[in-house]
């Protein structure tokens, strides 16, 4: 679950990224977060993973407390969440296999976790068959689907998805989507930032705008009104 | 899942980045040996230096001239009293017999010093020290004994080694303090760039929930590797070409002025000394690097 409460951010350079958040998004959730760029996106993301720190206001995570965490708990609160992005992250050197173990291994899992644990996920993503190939051999759209197994390899609360679908065609964002819908469907919290209407349109979840550090909008199954931001 | 430390995992990756990134390894290696190399280099020259004013000194002796009224074999029994002085090396019985006759030597042409009776000259020891620097202490020493007349020593010649032999310590240990300076400055930057290429990995590991020892131990452990290969290149390399400048150095030199160390006296130091500063600079240089990177 996370919690933001009048949450206030500003940069070191004087901007004002996020001007009183509140929002609330419980387990089991799909929701799009969506806003034009500048408009305070990419902020609540990094608040959320602890890549920075809020100005004012508080922020609970899966539990964690973000105005008061500890470094030490910053990798256990991360170990929550399941992080994608828009560039995929992989590292090229690794395989396919390579890429979810490693991950598994950063938090302790064991080798017999990570036998049992990858083929499962790899076949969620429909991805078995390709395993030993490295992320320079695979589409765009398939390396995508590598990092959201690399995401749920470690079974975490909430799935955090940074424009998924930035930099794919849209019948490949639109697979990757429901990727993330059918996720959602097996119990996972999702979280999906994204500027793209027509995507966003097709299916029917909660919708949260935001523009100018402002929640401006915030209708359970709604749609991206392009006509109210 | 339980957190522990996952030695096989950090010794198989640390292993593995090594190849994968072959060029930075590489260049890592070369520069530890590189800067070992430098630094081993200087130091076995300080050490020949230091070993040949040592040859010189041992040459540096001091005599004590035994009192007219002792017999020869009274004289004599001053031997072993001079010999428990602290710092006497070696002590050697001169008699005055002989001591003519070394003073006859080279002179036989004078006729005046033909009839010159062995009495004029005293019985006397010949004096050896250790440590060149306390040579005035020594002989102050020995002149207490009982039966000893005086001591003739050179305190100026003994005062000059000691100067010139304090200089070239310190020049050495200034030079060699600059070189390990330098050295660690380049392999810093060496192993900086090496992880400029993987910070990408770095900032992936740290969103998958990895803690800093998790990512560090890895670094740790390539850096001990490479370290430990610049140390046994650098040692090898050293000993070839140490092997070939004493052989060139013995052969141009005949009048053997100059001595040369055998290798074998000083390969053991030599060895752990290059290991030693190979780990540390590899791992220490390794985590210096990721540290700016870990703050994710």
């Amino acid at each position: 679950m996370i919690r933001f409460i009048d949450v206030y951010k500003e940069y070191d350079n004087g901007t004002k990224a996020l001007k009183g958040i509140n929002l609330r998004i419980d387990d089991g959730e799909f929701v799009f977060l969506v806003g034009p760029s500048g408009s305070g996106k990419s902020t609540i993301i990094k608040l959320i993973t602890g890549e920075i720190a809020l100005t004012q206001g508080k922020l609970m995570v899966n539990g964690y407390s973000m105005s008061n965490i500890s470094p030490r708990q910053v990798p256990l609160m991360r170990r929550t969440l399941g992080i994608i992005f828009q560039d995929f992250r992989l590292i090229d050197k690794k395989t396919v296999y390579e890429n979810l173990s490693f991950a598994m291994r950063a938090i302790g899992a064991s080798p017999r976790d990570v036998k049992r644990r990858i083929p499962y996920v790899l076949q969620l993503v429909g991805l078995e068959k390709k395993a030993d190939r490295y992320p320079g051999q695979l589409s765009g759209g398939e390396q995508q689907r590598v990092a959201i197994a690399r995401a749920l390899v470690n079974n975490p609360n909430m799935i955090i998805a940074d424009e998924p679908t930035g930099n794919l065609d849209p019948s490949r964002s639109l697979e990757i989507m429901m990727l993330l819908e059918r996720i959602n469907d097996l119990g996972t919290t999702v979280l999906v930032v994204t500027h793209e209407k027509n995507l966003v349109n097709r299916f029917t979840k909660r919708v949260v705008a935001i523009q100018d550090g402002r929640i401006i909008n915030d209708e359970t199954g709604g749609y991206y009104n392009g006509a109210k931001i | 899942m339980a957190r522990r430390f996952d030695f096989k995992y950090y010794c198989s990756e640390g292993f593995h980045s090594i190849f994968t990134h072959g060029f930075m390894s590489f260049a890592a290696v070369c520069m530890i040996v590189a800067c070992l190399l430098i630094m081993g280099s200087f130091s076995l020259v300080a050490v020949n230096l230091d070993h040949m004013l040592g040859d010189l000194e041992a040459e540096n002796e001091f005599l004590a001239y035994v009192d007219e009224s002792y017999t020869e074999e009274q004289a004599q029994a001053l031997q072993s009293q001079i010999e428990a002085v602290p710092n006497v090396s070696q002590v050697t019985f001169v008699t005055r017999a002989e001591a003519m006759d070394d003073f006859r030597a080279g002179r036989e042409d004078n006729e005046l010093l033909e009839s010159l009776p062995d009495s004029v000259l005293r019985d006397r020891f010949r004096i050896h020290v250790v440590d060149i620097e306390q040579l005035q202490a020594t002989s102050e020493a020995v002149e207490e004994i009982t039966g000893i007349a005086y001591v003739n020593a050179a305190y100026d010649i003994a005062q000059g080694f000691v100067m010139v032999r304090n200089i070239a310590t310190g020049v050495a240990v200034v030079l060699v303090g600059i070189l390990a300076v330098v050295s660690l400055f380049i392999i810093a930057n060496t192993i900086k760039l090496a992880t400029f290429y993987r910070r990408e990995e770095i900032a992936i590991m740290k969103m998958c929930g990895a803690t800093n020892a998790f990512i560090r131990w890895p670094f740790v452990v390539e850096g001990m590797i490479l370290g430990l290969t610049g140390a046994l290149v650098a040692f090898f390399v050293q000993w070839g070409v140490y092997e070939l400048v004493a052989k060139a150095v013995i052969q141009s030199n005949g009048l053997s002025l100059l001595t040369i160390l055998p290798f074998g006296s000083l390969a053991l130091q030599f060895l752990l000394v290059f290991i030693v500063a190979g780990l540390l600079i590899g791992v220490v240089g390794s985590v210096l690097a990721i540290r700016k990177f870990l703050q994710v």
